[in-house]
């Protein structure tokens, strides 16, 4: 439970909101972690918070975190400079086991800030491209200055035989992309539903219409698997922050199949 | 690209019309192209088309006086416009090409009158575009819901 010291490296501004900070362990040790896991990263003095990975797995001597500045903890998060040092508690939680799409098509749909869990996974696919036929990005932003990892979805579709088709809610005239719900994309993308493994991350709204979309697709709900987010504290099952009906989605969770989801997704209030 | 005729019974969204009825719509259609930043049709002029998109893309827009706000794009395959059925027919919105856009477009006042004629059909009709106006309705409620905004959850 003592969170280990890890020094920020570099930081860099996403979107206005939105940071991606890279650390390194103060004490040298690599730190594993499977895609789809998150930390509890200190800002010592102020706080902590469950922040999502969002960088290379294989990388273990650094960590990426991706940080949206909400509230005092991750605004004082995102005020590091190099050379601050954060506390990191964790890895935490269940991972994207993207391997379990292998010999099929992957369809990853992501929605505002959900793209940074998913990014490890994004890495993991390209790593085994091989391995899988069609991988399919669907990522649906506030407007087209609240993309994230911009770069990162032109190389992918250019480098890395990703369809990657973005969308945003809010567009202006000079804006030549798409306007509209993620989920349009879901409805005209190309992929075979029937051994497709998705993933899905965003806001629990938009999670329940994109899974919605994909089942009607015909994805498998096993293989419909959404990351959850709520209140994140102790992140090993004690606190009950996180507690969704039997589940703690610390530990349970944050990444758990549709077929498990679904009866909590539609009930109110839990 | 194939003629209207032949493209008509494989779209999507003419799927389980009668042949009759889609040579009917044949006839009262023509292809359209316009390029990018042209518009294939304005606000507040008279809505006497609808439009499926073969390739391109078109923005349904609104100006402002600061500016033009996109509420929505429409891509290959899609269809564009109801004002049509929609008395006193007149566009609500900006429809401006973001590409160059290729469609084809019916002429409705052609299609309000078969459509009274031929009560059968015009139900077919509206099956049809229903479900195009659900789509956009719940697009727009949706995203009023400004999910990822700074105050959700």
């Amino acid at each position: 439970m003592l969170p280990r010291p890890f020094v920020v490296r570099r930081i860099h501004q996403d979107t206005r909101d939105t940071y991606t900070l890279v650390l390194e362990p103060a004490d040298g040790e690599p730190m594993d972690f499977r895609p789809g896991q998150f930390t509890m990263l200190h800002a010592f003095g102020v706080g902590d918070a469950p922040i999502s990975i969002s960088g290379d797995h294989r990388r273990t001597d650094r960590l990426e975190q991706t940080v949206r500045n909400v509230g005092s903890v991750t605004a004082a998060l995102v005020a590091a400079v190099p050379g601050t040092v954060l506390g990191v508690r964790g890895p935490y939680g269940t991972g994207w086991e993207v391997d379990r799409g292998r010999g099929g098509d992957v369809v990853v749909v992501a929605g505002g800030i959900g793209l940074a869990p998913l990014r490890p996974a994004i890495f993991e696919l390209i790593a085994h491209r091989d391995q899988y036929e069609r991988v399919v990005l669907l990522y649906g932003a506030r407007t087209p200055e609240d993309i994230l990892f911009g770069d990162d979805l032109r190389q992918w579709a250019e480098k890395s035989r990703i369809v990657v088709e973005v969308t945003v809610d809010n567009g202006q005239h000079a804006w030549r992309g798409r306007v509209g719900l993620v989920t349009q994309l879901v409805t005209r993308a190309g992929f075979d539903a029937v051994r497709a493994l998705a993933l899905v991350c965003g806001p629990e709204v938009m999670m329940r219409y994109a899974a919605q979309a994909l089942s009607d697709r015909g994805v498998r709900s096993e293989r419909l698997r959404l990351s959850m987010e709520r209140n994140m504290k102790c992140g090993v099952g004690l606190c009950g922050h996180c507690q969704l009906r039997e589940l703690f989605l610390c530990v349970d969770g944050p990444v758990l199949g549709y077929d498990r989801l679904a009866p909590l997704m539609a009930r109110a209030e839990l | 690209m194939p003629t209207i005729d032949q493209y008509l019974p494989d779209h999507p969204f003419f799927t389980g019309l009668d042949a009759a009825t889609t040579d009917l719509l044949a006839g009262c259609a023509m292809n359209v192209h316009v390029r990018a930043g042209e518009f294939l049709f304005r606000e507040g002029e008279a809505a006497d088309h609808f439009y499926v998109l073969r390739h391109g893309r078109i923005a349904i827009e609104v100006r402002t006086p600061a500016r033009g706000v996109v509420l929505d794009t429409v891509d290959d395959g899609d269809v564009v416009g109801w004002s049509w059925m929609v008395p006193p027919y007149r566009w609500a919105f900006d429809a401006r090409a973001t590409q160059d856009t290729s469609a084809v477009a019916f002429d409705a006042a052609c299609l309000r009158g078969k459509c009274d004629a031929d009560p059968v059909m015009g139900y077919q009709l509206m099956k049809r575009f229903v479900p195009v106006m659900n789509h956009r309705l719940q697009s727009a409620r949706i995203r009023l819901l400004d999910l990822y905004g700074d105050f959700v959850d």
